[in-house]
C-alpha cells in the first residue's frame, strides 16, 4: 500500500485514489494523422525507473495531481 | 490447565505454549510428515515450526510452538495431507453429499466446526514502529520514545523479552524476562502480534491474535526498525527428522523457560558456539549431556537410530568429519545412546521483513549466514536479525538505530551489565551444511515438504542452478513454514553440490506473508452483508414490502420486478409491461446518476463532453446525449437538461455514475482548466419516480399538478405532493412518461403515492423489455466497449458540425470508419416461442464465420412473442441466421431494430377525459435515510461509545471562495465546501440536503470504532478537523466536532450500509 501525498490532503493510502497513467499526454490540438492520433489514445510510456505520473484523490478532495514515482523502488518525488 | 490432543486428556501450565505442554506429558511423536508418512516430533520452540502441526478449533494448521494453552484447548494432530476417508464412504457410512451429511458420521477430526471468531482490522500511525521485543527491539524503542517520536512495538509473544524469555541471562543482575517487565516503554505495545508484512512507504500488517479473533494491523510507519533477531537452524544428516532431533536453541527454551527437559540423555551437534550454552541449560535442568559433536574440533553427528516407533535412541558420532573416499565406511563412528539430539547449526538472522522492503543481503562468511547489506528504504535492522548476537550488544544497536529512526537525540541511554556466561573464546560457526552417513536414512533439507538432499542433487543433477528453480522443482521452502527452517541449509546443500559458496546461490524471494494468516482474518468484518456496501432508495424498504425481487446493478439493489402471489418472473414482467402499456405504471429510478453541472462555460463543456450539441439548449429543455471516451467508442448515455443559462442536469447510467463524474473532472482539470464550470453530484438528494403509460396523466394530475402541461422533453419546477421538486418529460419506454423527483425525505411517500393512485409497480426487466422494444440500446449491455455510437445506428446524435468532442477524431480511423463493423440489429426467431439465449452466436450457415451475437432477448407482451437484440456485422434485414449457444441452434430472421410504435406516436398518451384525481398537496411525512436505525442505535450506545443520526440536515455544496459566515463550513478540496445548519443559501449553492446524512459517533471509545475501517490518522497532532476519506468501505466526510465526538457524513444510499458496519464494530468493541 503506497502513500500518496495529496497537494491539498496530504499523505494518504493509495486505495482513496485512482490511477491517471502517464502524465503530460496533452489531447492534441491540432490535426493529426491516424498514426499520431493512434499513439496519442493507445501509446503509453512503460519504463523501468523514473515515471511521471497522474493520480486523482477520487475518495478524498477530488484533485487530479502528478507525481514521479520509481516504477522499480516505488519511491515518490514531486514532479518537477 | 486441561486440553486434551488427539482426544487424550492432558495437562499444562499457565504460560505453555502447546508445544511445551505436550512435552510436558511426553508426547514425542505430534504427527506424521505430508509426504513420507515419517512420525514427526517438536523441532523448534517458535513460528519456524516445519513439523509439529495442529488442528485447532476452527483453525486447519496451526504450529504447535505458536498456540498458547488455555484451559479446555482441543489439538488434533494432522496426518499426511488430509484426506477424506474413503473407507467410510466405501462402506456407506459417510454420505459426502452436503445436504445429507451427519456430523455424527464424521470422524470429529475432520470435521469442519463453525468459525465464529470475530476478526476485524485496524489502522495506526506511528513515526517509528519497533518489530520485536527482544533487547534490541526493546531497546529502539526506549531511544525513539525518549526522543520525543510517536512509537509502536509489535511483538509476537504474549510477554516481552524475545530471546531473553529462553535464556537464563541476567541484566543488572536481574533474570533477563524481569528487566524487560521492568521497562518504561514510551509506545503503544502490542503483544501477540506478528508482523507479516512489510511494504512500501512504511506500510507494515501484523496480525495480533485476540481470544475472539484475530486483528489485522495496518500500519504506516515514517520510519521502522527490524529487531526481528535470528533463528537457528539445522543441517542435513541422515536421520535428522526424527522425533527427538530439535534444534538447540528450543531444547535450551523448554528447559529455561517452560521447566521441561523430558529427557534423561542428550547430545549436541554443536556446529555453533550457542550449542555450549543449550547444553550448559540443559544440564542445569538435570538432563545428562552424554557428548557434544563439534564439527569444529572434527566430530560430527552422522546418522541416528530409532525405536520401534521410530523415536530417537541412540546418535551416530563420527570422529572425522570427512571420508577418505566416496562410499567408503567413515572410521570411528561409535553408537551413543540419547533421547535427545539438540542441533546448533547456526544462526540465520530472521531477514524476512528485510527482504520484503527490498532490501538487500549479503552473505556473512564470518557468520555463515545472509544478513543485510545496509538498510532499506525507511527501515533498518537492529541486534541479531542484522547480525549483532550477544544481549549487551543487541541493545546498544537498539539504542542507535531507535535514536537514528526518531531523528533525535535520546539521553540517559545505558547498556545495562550482563554477567557473561560464555566460559569459551567465541568461535565462528562451521561452514557445514551436509553430512554423508553411512546409512539409508535419507538427509532432509526441508521436514515441512519432505525434501532430501537426495531431492536436491536430483534438481541439480537435472542442470538446474538457480534456487528459485530448485525450489520449485522440489517444493523446498513452499510449506506453511515457508522454508525458515530449511532455505538455508536449501542454499547450503546445493552450493556444496555445485561447489560453490552459499553467497552464490543466494536466497528466493521473502514474500509476505511471515507467518501463515488465516483467510478469516484477511476478510475481517468485511463479510456477510458487510463484504460489500450495498446501496439502498429512499424507496426500499416499500419494495421488500411488496415483495420486490431485486437485482444488483453496481453496488445498487434495484427492484427486478414486482411479484404478485404465485407469479413467476416471466408471469410478473409480462403483467408490468402490459400495464404500462396500456394504463399507467411506476418505476424507482432513483438510482440513475445525478450531476449538477454548473458555470458560465458549462454548455460548451458538455459540447466538447457529449458527440451533439448542448450549448444551444434551450433553458427547460432536455436532450439525450451519448458520450464517448477518445477512443471513440460509446461509454455512457443520458438525458441533460438546461436548469438555466449556466445550470444542467446531467443523468448518467447507474452503474457509470461514479465514472462520468470522475471522466468529467479528469477532462475538465488536466485539459480546459480555463473553463468556467463544476460539477456537483446530486445523485441521492434527489429520489426520482418514473411513472409511465398512456394514463401517466392521472398520477401526474395529483402528485404535481403544475406539471400537467409539459411537452415532450421539457421540464419544470413542482410542487411535489405540496414539496419543492422537479418533474421532467422523459421516456424510455417509448409511453407517455414523466420522471418525478423529489429530495430523498420525501421519496418513500411519492412512491407509495404514486401507487395508490393506481400505477402498477415495475421493475428493471420490465424497463429493458419496453426499451428494447423501442429499440433502445443500453450502455453495457449494447455496448462493451467497442462500440461506436454509428455502429448503433445512432450517427443522427453524432455532430458533424461541432469543431471537436472527445471520440470525434476516433471516428474518422480507418478501423472505425469501415463499413463492415458490427452494428446494432433485431431479431425475430422463426419459433416466436423461442427465447434465444442473450451471448448466443450468430452464424450465416452451419460453419459459416461468427457475424455477432444476442445482447438482449425477451419475451414481449405487446408484439406477443419473443424478440431480440444482436450486434452483427455484415447483415441487412430479411437476412435469415442461426443463434448458436449451449448446443441449441435457433433460426431468426433479421429486423430493424425498432419493434414497437416506430412513429412514436404513443408519446403523448391520452388526454385527461374524466375528472382526475385532485391535487394532493399536504406535505408527506419525510423519512431519514438512518431513521430504520434509530431504535438500534440507542439499544447499542454504552458509556464508551454512543451512536445517533442527525437526521434533515441542510446542507449545500459551494464552489469557490470559503463562503465563510453562519453553520458549520468544511473544506472539501481546493475551492470546494460543504456548507451546513440552518443558513440562508446563496444563489449559487447546491442544495444537497438529501444526498448525505450525519451519523454521530460519541464517546471516549469513538476512535477505537473508527479505526477498525479508517485509513486516516486521527491523532490530533495530525488530524486537521475534517477529511473526506473512506471509512469501512465507502467515502465519508469525517468531522471532529470535539474530543470524543465524531460525525460522519455519509450518502444517503450508502447510510444503510455504514450504519450496520457501526453497529458491528460497536459490538465488537
Amino acid at each position: 500500500m503506497m502513500s500518496l501525498d495529496c497537494p491539498h490532503c496530504g499523505p494518504r493510502d493509495e486505495n482513496e485514489f485512482h490511477y491517471g497513467g502517464q502524465a503530460g499526454v496533452a489531447y492534441p490540438a491540432h490535426e493529426t494523422t491516424d498514426e499520431e492520433w493512434a499513439a496519442y489514445v493507445f501509446l503509453r510510456d512503460n519504463p523501468k525507473g523514473w515515471f511521471r505520473e497522474r493520480w486523482f484523490h477520487v475518495h478524498g478532495c477530488r484533485t487530479w495531481f502528478t507525481v514521479e514515482r520509481h516504477t522499480v523502488t516505488h519511491e515518490i518525488r514531486k514532479a518537477p | 490447565m486441561r486440553f486434551t490432543f488427539d482426544g487424550r486428556p492432558m495437562r499444562g501450565e499457565p504460560g505453555d505454549t502447546l508445544a511445551a505442554a505436550l512435552l510436558r506429558n511426553g508426547v514425542r511423536v505430534v504427527g506424521r510428515s505430508v509426504a513420507l508418512g515419517r512420525p514427526r516430533g517438536i523441532f523448534t520452540a517458535g513460528p519456524e515450526e516445519p513439523n509439529a502441526l495442529v488442528r485447532v478449533g476452527a483453525d486447519p494448521m496451526l504450529a504447535a510452538t505458536t498456540v498458547e494453552l488455555h484451559d479446555g484447548l482441543e489439538a488434533w494432530s494432522l496426518r499426511g495431507k488430509g484426506r477424506v476417508n474413503l473407507d467410510a464412504v466405501a462402506l456407506g457410512a459417510v454420505d459426502l453429499d452436503p445436504a445429507n451429511l451427519d456430523p455424527a458420521n464424521l470422524d470429529p477430526a475432520n470435521l469442519d466446526p463453525v468459525d465464529e471468531r470475530r476478526c476485524d482490522k485496524g489502522y495506526l500511525h506511528c513515526d517509528v514502529l519497533v518489530v520485536g521485543g527482544g533487547p534490541a527491539g526493546l531497546a529502539a524503542t526506549v531511544a525513539a520514545g525518549r526522543s520525543g517520536a510517536r512509537v509502536i512495538l509489535v511483538d509476537e509473544q504474549p510477554r516481552l523479552g524475545g530471546d531473553l524469555l529462553n535464556s537464563r541471562v541476567r541484566l543488572d543482575g536481574a533474570p533477563g524476562p524481569d528487566w524487560a517487565a521492568g521497562l518504561d516503554l514510551p509506545a503503544r505495545v502490542l503483544t501477540t502480534t506478528t508482523a507479516v508484512g512489510c511494504y512500501d512507504h512504511g506500510y507494515v500488517v501484523a496480525v495480533e491474535r485476540r481470544a475472539r479473533g484475530e486483528r489485522l494491523w495496518h500500519i504506516r510507519a515514517r520510519r521502522v526498525v527490524l529487531a526481528t533477531g535470528a533463528h537457528e537452524r539445522s543441517l542435513a544428516f541422515p536421520g535428522n527428522d526424527r522425533p527427538g532431533v530439535m534444534l538447540a536453541s528450543a531444547a535450551r527454551a523448554y528447559a529455561n523457560r517452560y521447566g521441561v527437559a523430558p529427557w534423561r540423555r542428550a547430545v549436541v551437534f554443536a556446529c555453533a558456539d550457542s550449542g555450549y550454552e543449550a547444553a550448559r541449560d540443559l544440564e542445569a535442568a538435570g538432563v545428562a549431556v552424554v557428548a557434544i559433536a563439534d564439527p569444529r574440533d572434527g566430530q560430527v553427528v552422522t546418522g541416528t537410530t530409532g525405536d520401534a516407533d521410530g523415536v530417537l535412541d541412540g546418535v551416530l558420532i563420527a570422529e572425522r568429519p570427512g571420508k577418505e573416499r566416496p562410499g567408503e565406511a567413515r572410521a570411528g563412528v561409535r553408537r551413543v545412546e540419547a533421547e535427545l539430539l539438540a542441533v546448533a547449526g547456526g544462526w540465520n538472522p530472521a531477514v524476512h521483513l528485510f527482504g520484503q522492503a527490498r532490501g538487500r543481503l549479503r552473505f556473512d562468511e564470518e557468520l555463515q549466514a545472509f544478513v543485510p547489506d545496509g538498510p532499506a528504504p525507511g527501515v533498518r535492522c537492529a541486534g541479531a536479525c542484522r547480525g549483532v548476537y550477544g544481549t549487551r550488544e543487541a541493545i546498544a544497536d537498539g539504542y542507535a538505530a531507535g535514536t537514528e529512526a526518531a531523528g533525535g537525540s535520546a539521553h540517559g541511554l545505558r547498556v545495562p551489565s550482563c554477567e557473561d556466561r560464555r566460559q569459551r573464546p567465541h568461535r565462528p560457526p562451521a561452514a557445514l551444511w551436509l553430512v554423508e552417513g553411512d546409512s539409508d536414512e535419507p538427509a532432509f533439507a526441508d521436514l515441512h515438504r519432505d525434501v532430501t538432499v537426495a531431492d536436491l542433487a536430483r534438481a541439480t543433477g537435472t542442470g538446474m542452478r538457480s534456487v528459485e528453480h530448485v525450489k520449485r522443482y522440489t517444493t523446498a521452502g513452499t510449506g506453511a513454514d515457508q522454508g525458515k527452517t530449511s532455505s538455508a541449509v536449501v542454499v547450503g546443500v546445493m552450493s556444496a553440490l555445485l561447489g560453490t559458496a552459499p553467497g552464490q546461490v543466494g536466497t528466493t524471494t521473502f514474500r509476505p506473508p511471515y507467518v501463515p494468516v488465516s483467510f478469516a482474518a484477511f476478510a475481517g468484518r468485511d463479510r456477510g452483508e458487510l463484504s460489500d456496501p450495498v446501496r439502498t432508495t429512499a424507496m426500499h424498504d416499500a419494495h421488500v414490502a411488496r415483495g420486490a425481487v431485486f437485482e444488483n446493478v453496481g453496488q445498487w439493489k434495484r427492484p427486478r420486478y414486482f411479484p404478485l402471489d404465485g407469479e413467476s418472473m416471466a408471469q410478473a414482467v409480462w403483467r408490468e409491461c402490459v400495464a404500462a402499456r396500456t394504463a399507467v405504471a411506476a418505476m424507482d429510478a432513483s438510482t440513475l446518476g445525478k450531476i449538477d453541472i454548473r458555470g458560465a462555460d458549462a454548455g460548451a463543456f458538455l459540447d466538447r463532453i457529449y458527440t451533439n450539441v448542448y450549448s444551444t439548449l434551450p433553458v427547460g429543455a432536455c436532450r439525450y446525449g451519448v458520450m464517448c471516451g477518445a477512443d471513440g467508442m460509446v461509454f455512457d448515455d443520458g438525458t441533460t437538461t438546461r436548469l438555466a443559462a449556466d445550470r444542467f442536469l446531467m443523468t448518467t447510467t447507474t452503474g457509470n455514475a461514479a465514472a462520468v463524474l470522475d471522466r468529467l473532472e479528469e477532462w475538465h482539470q488536466t485539459e480546459w482548466p480555463e473553463l468556467d464550470v463544476s460539477f456537483t453530484s446530486v445523485t441521492d438528494h434527489w429520489a426520482t419516480v418514473v411513472v409511465a403509460g398512456p394514463h401517466a396523466r392521472r398520477v401526474i394530475a395529483a402528485v404535481a399538478p403544475e406539471a400537467l402541461g409539459l411537452a415532450f422533453m421539457r421540464y419544470t419546477d413542482a410542487a411535489v405532493l405540496g414539496v419543492p421538486g422537479r418533474v421532467f418529460r422523459i421516456s424510455f419506454s417509448g409511453e407517455l412518461a414523466y420522471e418525478v423527483n423529489v429530495p430523498w425525505p420525501y421519496g418513500r411517500a411519492l412512491w407509495e403515492a404514486v401507487l395508490e393512485l393506481g400505477a402498477v409497480p415495475y421493475g428493471t426487466e420490465t424497463m429493458h423489455v419496453l426499451r428494447a422494444e423501442k429499440g433502445f440500446a443500453i450502455v453495457g449491455q449494447e455496448t462493451d466497449g467497442t462500440v461506436t455510437p454509428q455502429d448503433l445506428g445512432m450517427a443522427w446524435i453524432v455532430s458533424r458540425r461541432k469543431p471537436d468532442f472527445v471520440g470525434k477524431r476516433s471516428h474518422a480511423r480507418p478501423d472505425t470508419a469501415r463499413d463492415d463493423r458490427k452494428r446494432l440489429v433485431g431479431l425475430l426467431p422463426d419459433d416466436p416461442e423461442t427465447l434465444v439465449d442473450e451471448g448466443a452466436q450468430l452464424v450465416g450457415s452451419p460453419g459459416g464465420p461468427m457475424l455477432g451475437h444476442v445482447t438482449s432477448s425477451y419475451r414481449s407482451a405487446a408484439l406477443g412473442r419473443t424478440f431480440a437484440l444482436a450486434l452483427a456485422a455484415r447483415v441487412v434485414p430479411g437476412d435469415r441466421l442461426t443463434a448458436v449457444s449451449g448446443g441449441t441452434a435457433s433460426p431468426v430472421t433479421v429486423v430493424a431494430p425498432v419493434f414497437y410504435d416506430p412513429g412514436n406516436e404513443r408519446r403523448e398518451g391520452e388526454p385527461l377525459t374524466d375528472a382526475p384525481p385532485p391535487p394532493r398537496v399536504a406535505v408527506p411525512r419525510r423519512e431519514s435515510p438512518a431513521a430504520p436505525f434509530a431504535a438500534r442505535f440507542a439499544a447499542a450506545g454504552t458509556d464508551a461509545v454512543r451512536l445517533r443520526e442527525l437526521p434533515f440536515e441542510p446542507m449545500w455544496e459551494v464552489r469557490g471562495a470559503d463562503p465563510g459566515g453562519e453553520g458549520t463550513v468544511l473544506r472539501l478540496g481546493p475551492s470546494w465546501w460543504l456548507v451546513c445548519g440552518n443558513v440562508s443559501p446563496r444563489a449559487h449553492w447546491v442544495d444537497v440536503s438529501g444526498q448525505r446524512t450525519i451519523l454521530e459517533l460519541s464517546g471516549p471509545a469513538a476512535e477505537d470504532v473508527l479505526v477498525t475501517g479508517c485509513p486516516v490518522d486521527l491523532h490530533p497532532s495530525a488530524f486537521p478537523g475534517h477529511a473526506q476519506t473512506l471509512l469501512g468501505r465507502t467515502s465519508v466526510v469525517l468531522e471532529r466536532r470535539a474530543p470524543g465526538v465524531h460525525r460522519i457524513y455519509v450518502r444517503s444510499s450508502f447510510t444503510r450500509y455504514l450504519a450496520e458496519w457501526l453497529l458491528d464494530a460497536m459490538e465488537a468493541l
